[in-house]
């Protein structure tokens, strides 16, 4: 792995977390906004209360310039698989192509259709012909969410496919295993109902910016109920999808769970780590294993969040590097026996390639049966050191936990947000509604946090076991990258100073004025 | 109802909606336009040429190609 650029890989690297960042900023808004206001719109045609409609109206007005600054930014992740990840792209392509083309169709006419009802429906088509579109919009942008969290599903935890030696590719052998992968399934739920979680937080921290200006009073209190209702809802259900995560994660993806924790050596009844600070040394001597300064542990929790067991087995990095076997028995080989096993299916496919021109049958057979036999650790081939196939763990472990925390501090802000509501005292409550105000970027902390998680936690591979992130960029001019990194970071940064511009100009004018 | 007469209905639709837009929606359609035009004619153009379909002209060869890099170490 020595001889590749790490320049390249770094700067490529850090181009496509930057724009699926930026993404992904705008994305979570839509996705969770479009039903707060599905739920609003539905209130108002079930009570034909005017007030509901101005309501619903302002609220929308929000949705859309977050819809329209946002949209399309996802494209540009496209052109870099096509630019800077090719062997990736290539290796993946027949996987990706059919969510990725429902996505692109489905987006394409539901959107553009139903979103131009949403904003210039109003008293031109039926009440119920323009909350069946809302809903639409809402529901169509989610299901653009699902085909794109159903890829980045498959990349974490590869089925239903099978690889084809003679094009390099990965083929799919069943559209549902794919679709309904435990890790695609977990990923899907836990990121839109983090999303509807965000976007219930913006409501109840513009809300509440109204509320501490003495404006609009009761157009925010029914908003903040609308939101917290909705919220608490969601994030319970954050919670739930999250823990579903953890079970599969550390089945499919132990190594990533082994650095969410921070937990080196596994053990029975493994605590869970509450709250941790690393150090800046390592008494192992590997830089990214950091020893821990102070840490609060709940004892047993860990193995019972991982297999509803309070005494099983939670493997640690240093179990995995050397083999362990699982609570059900199952041995997993150490790290260099997978290396040999992948270096098996790399020569493999090479003779493979090399008997076809050379017309040698035999060896084309005997080396195909070779290389199925060690597909599964192919990736492994790549790596002289086991401990390459640890992800960052300090960055997983502080991300996961602000994850998490910040998580705690929603569910608390919804049921406070509900019961200042009830009993009438929330306009008093200037510290709640400050906080609530700065819950805003605290829910795109916690978001992009999870992303974090997700993305450094499965490192080094881009396609878990199978091939790692330096072996998918192209290879192509480093400087190149480097331009469009900052050409990216200048138009991403400008189309979000222009949301929050245009979005600030909107709350100052308010529901009374605003609209479309 | 006849297929024109519909057609001329969705045109107006559209028509005056984007007639009678406020200024928040006039602003975002012109950042949405300038956002697709750098994206497609600057960024797509200039500097994300598909890598391999650039490079070479058939399946065959791009997947050649890929088994090379996969196989060889640089």
């Amino acid at each position: 792995m020595e001889n590749f650029d790490m320049s390249l890989v770094d700067w490529s690297r850090a181009q496509f977390a930057l724009t699926a960042m930026y993404h992904w900023i705008f994305v979570p808004l839509t996705l969770g906004l479009a039903f707060i206001i599905a739920i609003m719109e539905t209130i108002y045609y079930k009570t034909g209360n005017l007030e509901w409609k101005k309501i619903t109206k302002f609220w929308m007005t929000l949705f859309g310039i977050n819809f329209a600054i946002g949209v399309a930014t996802g494209i540009i992740l496209e052109f870099e698989f096509g630019t800077n990840w090719s062997n990736y792209s290539w290796f993946v392509g027949d996987i990706f192509g059919a969510p990725l083309a429902i996505e692109g169709i489905m987006a394409f006419f539901m959107e553009s259709t139903f979103i131009a009802v949403m904003f210039f429906g109003w008293n031109k088509v039926s009440k119920k012909f323009h909350l069946i579109s809302t809903w639409l919009v809402a529901v169509g942008s989610n299901l653009s969410a699902l085909w794109i969290l159903v890829a980045n599903g498959w990349m974490q935890n590869p089925v239903g496919m099978q690889f084809n030696p003679d094009t390099a590719r990965n083929e799919m052998l069943n559209f549902w295993e794919v679709l309904f992968s435990p890790t695609a399934v977990n990923k899907f739920l836990h990121t839109i109902s983090s999303a509807y979680t965000l976007a219930a937080i913006f409501v109840i921290g513009v809300s509440s910016w109204y509320l501490l200006k003495k404006l609009n009073v009761a157009f925010a209190k029914k908003s903040i109920v609308v939101a917290a209702v909705f919220g608490l809802i969601t994030s319970l259900f954050t919670v739930m999808t999250g823990d579903n995560s953890a079970r599969e994660i550390v089945r499919d993806q132990p190594m990533k769970f082994a650095a969410m924790e921070g937990l080196y050596d596994g053990s029975e009844g493994a605590g869970l780590v509450a709250l941790g600070f690393m150090s800046s040394s390592s008494e192992s001597g590997n830089e990214n294993m950091k020893d821990f300064n102070f840490k609060i542990e709940i004892p047993n929790l860990l193995s019972y969040m991982a297999y509803m067991d309070k005494n099983a087995f939670v493997p640690g990095v240093n179990d995995i590097i050397n083999g362990y076997t699982d609570n059900e028995g199952e041995v997993h080989p150490s790290v260099n026996e997978k290396i040999v096993m992948g270096q098996k299916a790399i020569l493999a496919l090479k003779n493979y390639k090399l008997a076809q021109k050379e017309e040698d049958t035999e060896l084309a057979q005997s080396s195909l049966a070779v290389l199925n036999e060690n597909f599964k650790y192919f990736g492994y081939g790549y790596f002289n050191d086991p401990y390459d196939v640890v992800p960052p763990i300090s960055i997983t472990f502080y991300s996961f936990h602000i994850m998490v925390g910040l998580g705690m501090w929603f569910l608390l802000l919804f049921v406070l947000a509900l019961l200042f509501v009830f009993k009438e005292t929330i306009v008093n409550r200037k510290w709640f509604l400050r906080a609530a105000i700065w819950s805003i970027p605290l829910a795109y902390i916690a978001s992009q946090s999870g992303w974090i998680v997700a993305e450094m936690g499965r490192q080094p591979w881009v396609i878990q076991d199978l091939m790692p992130t330096l072996r998918a960029v192209s290879n192509i001019d480093t400087t190149s990258v480097k331009i469009t990194f900052f050409l990216f970071l200048i138009v991403f940064t400008g189309l979000l100073i222009a949301e929050i511009k245009i979005m600030l100009k909107q709350i100052k004018i308010g529901p009374n004025h605003g609209g479309h | 109802m006849k297929p024109l007469i519909i057609l001329r209905k969705i045109w107006f639709f559209y028509y005056e909606g984007f007639v009678h837009q406020k200024e928040w929606s006039r602003q975002v359609w012109f950042i949405i336009i300038l956002k697709l035009f750098i994206m497609f004619f600057i960024l797509k153009f200039f500097f994300f040429p598909n890598f391999l379909k650039s490079k070479y002209s058939n399946d065959k060869d791009r997947g050649d190609y890929v088994i090379e890099q996969l196989t060889n170490p640089k």
